[in-house]
């Protein structure tokens, strides 16, 4: 007998992928395209799977990251908070190629934590008396109204971590985090994608940003694009 | 004389207590940082960083290092990263002690709408709605008239809201506005603005 939290390091982002199936739902981490996971981004196309549900910050821009997604045609519904200037989105929505759901950045955020953590829908201030109340239950507690919002669970995480031991205990760089931890929580599969492999113990306990109970596939991958979206900088003194 | 946007963001600084908890918005009140001192307040990017710092200089930018405008940034002493759900927590519990926000239309009654037009292409909403309906003190940071010259500061907002009664004040290029209820009452004006022109470009009662 063996438990599914044994062996999780594998050789090869193809074989990290090879559960994925048509028609599944993705939860991939990244705050536009920083904290990315990007060879299982470029790999899903790869893999040709097909009529996926993207749920995701950004779901790509500038033509990068999960724009790749939806240029090659395997996405039929994005879930995500922003679409900005990610002309790939904006497109295919206007087609009606694909359908896009908006919800604010906290209710995803709160929805993703929520599926991770066993509470199947929870009350929220944001978006009460806007058009992301309509059509949901709401309740007024002590004095103030709430819109009761459901959880959002995954079939699979795609997750971009700076560092990762055997076990998938995580940490993360910077503002890379963002959507990465709630995600790993809220899919039935996690995959992480990770910059730096250690054996366990490097990682002292009370570092872990995320422990390996919610991590099932590590790949490691060296080398990565990291895109910038703005360099901004200033000149020095 | 109108208050340039410079101008704009010196003023909303002076609304930033000392020792505060910030969250400046994409755009304009981004240059609000300009005008605090530092050390003066721990600015919020909504993207999971507190003690957001500079733009980097040129060579050290890292693009993992962003506030929410997706921007490179740097992280002061005393800064700290964390994810989103920690970071929204922040917001929607109240954590976060001021606002500033750009809007399209305020409306008297406090309510914001900033993040779509209608028939416009739909942006999104990102973190929007949550500052505007969890942050402790909305501030409202915007032209006061459109290009084409329609009213932003409304009795009704007739543009998607994004949340209901919750600015305190707004900054424009005319002035400085408190909303009230049923109207604005006039905090400042922008050096050289009449009370009559303020009016002539206020879609609702001034006083």
């Amino acid at each position: 007998m063996v438990g599914r939290h044994a062996n999780k390091v594998v050789a090869s982002i193809e074989e990290a992928l090879a559960p994925l199936t048509d028609g599944m739902t993705i939860l991939c981490g990244g705050f536009g395209l920083s904290g990315n996971p990007e060879a299982l981004i470029k790999g899903v196309v790869a893999r040709g799977v097909k009529d996926l549900t993207l749920v995701s910050n950004n779901a790509g821009n500038m033509g990068k990251g999960l724009a790749l997604w939806l240029k090659a045609g395997i996405v039929k519904k994005v879930i995500c908070s922003y679409i900005g200037g990610n002309e790939d989105l904006h497109t295919r929505m206007a087609s009606g190629e694909v359908k896009v759901e908006i919800t604010p950045q906290g209710t995803l955020a709160e929805r993703l934590r929520a599926a991770g953590a066993g509470i199947p829908a929870f009350y929220t201030p944001t978006g009460v008396g806007t058009v992301v109340e309509e059509g949901k239950e709401t309740k007024e507690i002590d004095g103030r109204r709430y819109i009761l919002e459901r959880a959002l669970p995954g079939d699979v995480a795609l997750v971009r971590a700076n560092r990762a031991d055997r076990f998938g205990n995580l940490r993360f760089w910077r503002t890379g985090r963002n959507f990465n931890p709630v995600m790993a929580t809220a899919a039935k599969l996690s995959i992480v994608e990770c910059d730096q492999l250690v054996d366990n113990g490097a990682i002292s306990p009370d570092d872990v940003h995320l422990a390996g109970i919610f991590v099932h596939r590590i790949v490691h991958v060296a080398e990565h694009e990291n895109a910038f979206e703005f360099r901004t900088v200033r000149k020095r003194p | 004389m109108t208050f340039s946007t410079e101008d704009m963001a010196r003023r909303a600084s002076k609304e930033i207590p000392a020792g505060s908890i910030v969250n400046l918005g994409i755009g304009l009140p981004t240059q609000v940082a300009d005008y605090l001192p530092v050390g003066h307040a721990w600015l919020h990017s909504e993207n999971g960083l507190l003690g957001t710092g500079p733009f980097p200089f040129e060579g050290e930018e890292d693009p993992n290092l962003i506030n929410a405008g997706k921007q490179t940034v740097t992280v002061l002493p005393g800064g700290s990263t964390f994810d989103s759900a920690a970071s929204f927590g922040m917001i929607r519990g109240g954590h976060v002690d001021v606002a500033i926000l750009g809007a399209m239309q305020v409306a008297a009654n406090g309510d914001i709408a900033n993040w779509a037009v209608p028939g416009g292409k739909v942006m999104g909403i990102g973190g929007a709605m949550d500052l505007a309906s969890g942050c402790k003190n909305v501030i409202a940071m915007m032209q006061h008239v459109t290009k084409k010259n329609e009213h932003k500061l409304v009795a009704r907002c007739d543009y998607p809201l994004t949340a209901t009664r919750v600015v305190t004040l707004v900054i424009t290029d005319l002035g400085v506005f408190a909303p009230t209820g049923e109207a604005f009452r006039i905090v400042e004006l922008a050096p050289g603005v009449t009370r009559e022109q303020a009016i002539a470009a206020t879609g609702a009662p001034l006083v």
